[in-house]
């Protein structure tokens, strides 16, 4: 178990998400940026999609009832185990009655927390991901609070201990690119090139659902209603009062408002993690742009994962395997892990 | 009209049949969906129908998108004439009429120089058809309310309407699926579960769909609700005929 010792203000379990139910009006949740959780899930030496914690900014102290291996990441998040500084992007091995203390993000919005056998609330609807709107899996269907305990599933062979290179940090400028539609066509020519030339930031309104910006007001020419159509996580909706707002993880499947642009895939995460006041601007790019960009940002993923680097950079040597062994009873086997 | 097909990212497009809230519209939206689940286009992840288009979400590493484009006018070109007449599953749900639940009834009814059992009676009347599920899970929009019974939304949402409750919003009919916030009007309530995150099939609705309400006394309703709650399966769907 992992007790909830404190919690930040938006802590939930998610995990790959609940796929395939727009249909009925059940948006998949799921993390805000996929890679950071399947970096924290490989680290940890979980599958990809296991369950996590999901934290905004400020993660919380967690305390492990038994000894286990957890892994933190969302750029240079600030971390303790009891009163020692630890790393994040690493696997750490937590004995039973220490605590993880992790702090502030420094550059990013989300982290995740995982731990070796995953988070192991009983699933919903095929998924343990928290829809907080409707209060669906995850722990009660709610954010964490300190007391709550989490179950942690079963794991058959200590991680091999891994470490990942940070990532740069994001700049204080974001370009994020899109694809304009499906229903540009409600906005005149002038009003697409504000969209397209003017700086947004980042409103401190944000939630899992949606992300509102700040900026140039754009109005639709054909109105701000349309007859209801599907909304997807990246749908920049442009209601009444003219302020655009971008669809995430537990956005709405149906929505009313036209929506002038899209997020392209590969951005949607960056963007994502913008913090609130960062400025950003919109570009338009082909679809050929779009596809390739998302080819890419895989590709890039995989190679993420399958260049994780030793924990420790030190070449095994009988000492040093000895004295692994004696402190965490870990076998620094990087080459034979399954996820190596 | 002719089909538009709009970019929605580079992971989903949207085939859009038409502009307004039209049963043929939405028929035709349903048939695609079918014929995508019938004959499958490679990569299509899933398709979400709203009342007159249908968003396909895909992986462009499986399909492109231009391709893909290509293969959806294809399915369109495709429908066989007839598939998109054929009726969707029908559902009879009981519904106690009034009562807490259903507030709005007495108001309702003497705003349309109705008595409430004449209302209830034009209510019951209709066959309704499942537009589009969206808004909050399992929430069905319904298409068929007499126009006497049309009626504005609130303008100031109440805060907790219970699951079940049967509503009236503007042309439309509804269910609430999940307790909450609503401005809809109501006048009873169904103690069958159109949402149940924990049965095996957690949906009991899906666009296409046709329901009837069909009144019952409270304690026909309360039975119901117990035999639910004992793991009983009180609802099936009628013969399509």
């Amino acid at each position: 178990m992992l007790e909830v010792v404190r919690a930040g203000p938006l802590v939930t379990v998610q995990d790959a998400g609940r796929i395939g139910l727009r249909a009925f009006g059940v948006s998949a949740a799921g993390p805000m940026e996929p890679d950071a959780m399947v970096l924290a899930n490989a680290l940890a030496g979980n599958t990809p999609e296991m369950a996590v914690l999901e934290f905004a900014s400020v993660g919380g102290t967690f305390r492990a009832t038994k000894d286990m291996y957890v892994a933190v990441t969302g750029s240079d998040a600030a971390l303790w185990i009891d009163d020692s500084p630890a790393r994040p992007c690493q696997t750490l091995s937590l004995s039973q009655g220490q605590t993880l203390r992790v702090g502030s993000l420094g550059s990013t919005l989300w982290g995740y927390i995982a731990v070796l056998g995953g988070i192991a609330c009983d699933p919903v609807m095929g998924s343990r991901s928290t829809q907080l709107r409707f209060a669906l899996g995850g722990h009660l269907g709610r954010t964490l609070e300190a007391g709550d305990t989490l179950p942690v599933g079963p794991c058959t062979a200590p991680p091999s201990l891994r470490k990942a290179t940070s990532r740069p940090a994001s700049s204080a400028l974001a370009e994020i690119r899109v694809l304009l539609g499906p229903q540009d066509d409600f906005f005149s020519q002038e009003v697409l090139t504000r969209f397209l030339s003017a700086y947004y930031s980042v409103s401190p309104k944000f939630d899992r659902m949606a992300m509102t910006l700040e900026g140039p007001s754009l109005e639709a020419e054909k109105g701000h209603d349309i007859v209801s159509d599907g909304t997807l996580p990246g749908s920049i909706q442009v209601p009444g009062s003219g302020v655009p707002l971008v669809l995430m993880a537990e956005g709405q499947t149906t929505g009313g408002y036209p929506k002038i642009a899209t997020v392209i895939g590969a951005d949607l995460p960056r963007l994502a993690q913008l913090r609130p006041g960062t400025r950003l601007s919109f570009k338009a790019v082909t679809l050929d742009e779009a596809e390739n960009a998302l080819v890419t940002s895989r590709k890039a993923t995989r190679a993420m994962l399958s260049s994780l680097g030793s924990a420790d950079p030190i070449q095994p040597t009988s000492e040093r395997l000895l004295s692994v062994n004696l402190i965490s009873g870990v076998w620094p086997e990087d080459e034979a892990s399954p996820n190596g | 009209m002719s089909a538009r097909i709009l970019s929605c990212g580079e992971q989903a497009l949207t085939v859009e049949l038409g502009q307004s809230v039209d049963e043929s519209v939405n028929r035709r939206v349903i048939a695609l969906a079918q014929a995508l689940q019938i004959n499958p286009v490679p990569g299509v992840l899933e398709t979400v129908p709203t009342y007159r288009s249908l968003l396909v979400r895909f992986d462009p590493e499986v399909t492109r998108g231009a391709a893909m484009k290509e293969m959806l006018q294809d399915r369109l070109n495709g429908l066989t004439e007839g598939l998109d007449l054929a009726p969707g599953r029908l559902w009879r749900l009981p519904v106690a009429y009034g009562g807490s639940t259903g507030m709005d009834l007495r108001d309702l009814a003497a705003d349309k120089d109705l008595s409430a059992d004449a209302l209830i009676a034009m209510h019951s009347a209709a066959t309704y058809r499942v537009y589009m599920i969206g808004f909050s899970p399992g929430f069905a929009y319904l298409g068929g309310l007499p126009r006497k019974l049309h009626t504005p939304r609130l303008v100031t949402p109440r805060q907790l309407i219970p699951e079940g409750a049967i509503g009236i919003g503007g042309q439309q009919a509804n269910i609430n699926s999940i307790a909450g916030p609503s401005g809809w009007r109501f006048i009873g309530w169904t103690p069958v579960r159109i949402f149940d995150p924990d049965r095996a099939e957690p949906f009991l609705l899906c666009a296409g769909d046709r329901v009837q309400f069909e009144p019952v006394s409270p304690e026909q309703a309360a039975d119901v609700a117990a035999r639910q709650v004992a793991g009983e399966t009180v609802m099936q769907p009628e013969d399509a005929s």
